[in-house]
């Protein structure tokens, strides 16, 4: 409900004899913007901005300050790529300028281009730091330090045994914004997922993936929603998440603090609420096999964790994000919906849910990825869709996929769109 | 050297200790202290029969607040006016008609429940902000009550229904003495039982194997509990025998503590509390949880009602006033969460009991009414304070 100006001198207000200064805020903060390439005027409500640009509000509201060091917390976790350059880049030019920053971030392929020095941390001890003064250092390299040994492989090996079988097939889907319903978020999408096959999503932010997902799960996003559901060839119409999770679907968030776990919670309690009829007998919890699924979810996803009671916010990212997965599992689903399942978590943790995900399949379920990392996309998946502004513009084979295929479709149909409308 | 871990070990396990029991500590030294300060007064039979009469009213509205305070730390604003009107309407058909004691307890249920609906059909369906939605109904029923009343006082002369709510179990033969040995017999037997399903419950864990509490732990926790009951039945058989409604009070206690503990039903009210979406996301229907916290909180209105009515004998305008506030009091110095998601039925009883006692122990000791506000409102921010301090470190950021 905040502008921009207000949010960047917020408790460093310009003030004059009794009150403050709005016009030298709006003056100095669009000064500020302009510094880190935003053209939007400083009175824009905060919340009609994407989160890219909101990412470079807060670096401009740090700059407010007249900082000399700026630490950055995986600052590019929610912007697309496109984003991530424009935000790289502001920081080499703060760099020319004399300032010092520092980035804390899992994306390795930013830290490569960046950072002049690099410094892996794993199990709250500094394991080295490497210099980088050309730019150019190989992920590989960072990732020996991060896992302690050479990891040849990214993406574990998996037979690839796709039935003929369709688990989930979604004809025509569309689904409109829940405050503006003349916005149209989901715009006519059709696809399927084999049993045992992993199908990728990948689209630049807003491309209208997760809004794709949510809505097919329980219409938990969205309004106006039209199309057909089909699983395991029976047409199907999923009003609630309960009818969902009946039905043998599961949805793993891409936002697993805000609307996947109870942090508050223990690990118990999380890992059997999606499916508390398996513990439980007309209503009645039997304490007991509770924790034993606990326990048997905490060892099968390898959870690093002193028993099921502790509680899931003093868990680190991977581990939550495990949690959450073993959550998903113990709901066992026929298709499982993974929506940025790797995102700010440690390599090593990312390997582990890439296993889970390869087990999935090889029980002949369907899995459904969506991402906006392409490498893991690439490495994980048998197709992939790839989205732009709620459209499907392209299927893909494993094969036939590769990260510059990818960006050609999207910008093709961006300029596509272009064309059309001017 | 070694002595000295040895000795940071148990001083750990101690701190342990009284951290996870922060509330039964400061209920005991409460206690203590007003013993001390009314010498051994509060320790009469009768003083510590009423001690549970007096506040039977917040314990039984403590369960149902707990459930609103649960789902996100939302509070009823109305209970203490639902309870004024539920408390006229059974008074006036009482007084005015010859309908049957049962049924006028049965329809006076019925507008609680009625009431609740509403108030959940607005907060879970509609989603009108609680607060706003209970200090409606607050202003809405009080009126409604004076209304009912015609701003009289209406009394109760009805047998049946005072018999059902505010007399002694007494078995003839036994009871005819000055001691009411029925009410320590029971005491007995409940303790014998507690005892016995401890031991059936642990022994149980231990043979699926996974871990369980240390025996000493076990065994000081069963008899400290054990103790009590029979001291307090022991305090009972003294005065007049078991009040019948202590044995609503249980009722009601046991049912919600089930409830909450035992059940996915009472589960689904923390998940809410603790991440909305995320319970949603995870097949909840939010919106019943909502609606159904504040149909119980009504419901449990709606007999607070009738037992006040039993208690005190008459209802009036301004019965139950800020019984909302005592019930929220008691949630909150037990230990629920301000912001939901946590909190027991155990602790909120003991909240209420803490209350109780320094409401109990002030009167006697004759700390004018003024001076009693003060020292409830300091209590009730002191256990909040030490609660967060301790046990929520980690949560607080």
């Amino acid at each position: 409900m905040m502008t921009i100006g207000e949010n960047m001198f917020l408790g460093n207000e310009r003030r004059i004899a009794l009150g403050i200064d709005w016009d030298e805020t709006y003056r100095q903060a669009d000064k500020l913007l302009r510094q880190v390439g935003l053209k939007e005027p400083a009175t824009t409500l905060i919340k009609d901005i994407g989160t890219g640009k909101q990412q470079l509000v807060e670096i401009a509201k740090a700059l407010s300050k007249d900082v000399k060091l700026l630490i950055l917390d995986e600052p590019t976790s929610s912007l697309n790529e496109q984003d991530t350059k424009m935000l790289l880049d502001l920081l080499l030019s703060f760099k020319k300028k004399g300032m010092t920053s520092i980035i804390i971030s899992h994306k390795l392929n930013e830290l490569a281009y960046v950072a002049d020095r690099i410094t892996v941390l794993r199990d709250g001890s500094t394991i080295e730091t490497i210099d980088n003064p050309e730019h150019n250092i190989d992920e590989s390299r960072i990732i020996r330090g991060m896992v302690g040994r050479e990891m040849t492989d990214r993406w574990p090996q998996r037979e690839h045994n796709i039935s003929e079988e369709v688990g989930m097939e979604v004809r025509s889907w569309t689904v409109h914004h829940p405050l503006y319903p003349e916005k149209t978020v989901v715009d006519s999408i059709s696809f399927f997922v084999r049993k045992g096959e992993i199908v990728g999503f990948y689209g630049l932010q807003g491309a209208g993936r997760t809004e794709l997902a949510m809505s097919i799960f329980g219409k938990s996003y969205g309004q106006q929603i039209s199309g057909e559901l089909f699983i395991d060839g029976i047409k199907m119409t999923l009003g609630s998440p309960r009818e969902a999770i009946n039905a043998g679907l599961a949805y793993v968030t891409e936002d697993r603090r805000g609307n996947g776990l109870i942090l508050m919670k223990c690990i118990r309690e999380n890992t059997t609420l999606a499916c508390m009829r398996k513990i439980s007998r007309r209503g009645i919890i039997d304490a007991e096999e509770e924790v034993l699924a606990a326990i048997e979810y905490r060892n099968r996803m390898d959870i690093k964790c002193h028993s099921v009671e502790q509680t899931v916010g003093t868990l680190s990212g991977g581990n939550q994000q495990k949690v959450l997965l073993g959550k998903w599992l113990f709901a066992e689903p026929q298709v499982l919906i993974l929506d940025e399942p790797t995102r700010g978590i440690d390599v090593g943790a990312k390997y582990e849910i890439y296993c889970d995900m390869n087990q999935m399949v090889a029980d002949g379920k369907s899995v459904v990825m969506i991402s906006s990392e392409m490498p893991e996309l690439l490495g994980m998946c048998d197709r992939i869709y790839v989205m732009n502004e709620g459209k499907s513009v392209a299927e893909l084979s494993a094969e036939e996929a590769t990260q510059e295929i990818i960006m050609a479709k999207i910008l093709q149909s961006v300029a596509k769109e272009g064309s059309m409308t001017s | 050297m070694k002595e000295t871990t040895a000795k940071g070990k148990t001083l750990t396990t101690i701190k342990s200790v009284m951290v996870k029991n922060t509330m039964i500590i400061i209920l005991i030294l409460v206690f203590i202290l007003f013993d001390i300060l009314t010498q051994g007064r509060l320790l009469y039979a009768q003083n510590m029969s009423n001690l549970l009469l007096q506040n039977a009213y917040v314990i039984i509205l403590a369960c149902g607040m707990l459930l609103c305070i649960l789902t996100g730390g939302n509070i009823d604003l109305s209970v203490g006016c639902v309870v004024c009107v539920c408390g006229s309407i059974a008074a006036q058909l009482m007084d005015k008609t010859n309908i049957n004691a049962i049924l006028v307890i049965f329809a006076t249920l019925g507008v609680a429940l009625i009431i609740g609906c509403w108030h959940g059909f607005l907060i879970g369906y509609k989603r009108i902000p609680p607060f706003i939605v209970t200090l409606a109904g607050m202003f809405l029923f009080r009126g409604i009550a004076r209304l009912i009343l015609d701003s009289k006082t209406i009394n109760c002369q009805n047998d049946l229904f005072l018999n059902i709510f505010s007399s002694y179990i007494t078995f003839p033969g036994i009871d005819a003495g000055e001691v009411k040995w029925s009410a320590f017999i029971a005491g007995i037997l409940v303790s014998i039982v507690y005892v016995i399903m401890s031991f059936i419950g642990r022994v149980k864990k231990s043979r699926k194997g996974y871990s369980t509490p240390s025996l000493g732990s076990t065994l000081t926790k069963i008899s400290v509990i054990s103790a009590c009951v029979v001291f307090y039945s022991w305090k009972m058989a003294h005065y007049k025998g078991i009040p019948i409604m202590a044995l609503w009070c249980i009722l009601v206690v046991l049912i919600y503590a089930y409830l909450t503990k035992n059940t996915v039903f009472g589960r689904n009210f923390y998940a809410v509390g603790g991440n909305e979406k995320a319970a949603k996301l995870s097949g909840i229907d939010t919106n019943k949880i909502f609606f159904s916290a504040y149909v119980n909180v009504a419901l449990l209105a709606g007999l607070c009602g009738l037992i006040v009515l039993a208690r005190v004998g008459s209802v009036n305008g301004d019965t139950g006033t800020q019984y909302e506030l005592d019930s929220i009091g008691a949630c909150f110095i037990g230990g629920a969460s301000a912001y939901g998601g946590s909190g027991t039925i155990g602790g909120a009883i003991v909240g209420a009991i803490v209350m109780g006692i320094i409401n109990q122990g002030m009167s006697i000791y004759g700390l004018n009414t003024n001076w009693q506000f003060v020292i409830k409102g300091a209590v009730i921010l002191a256990a909040v304070f030490f609660d967060i301090r301790f046990n929520h470190k980690n949560t607080a950021k």
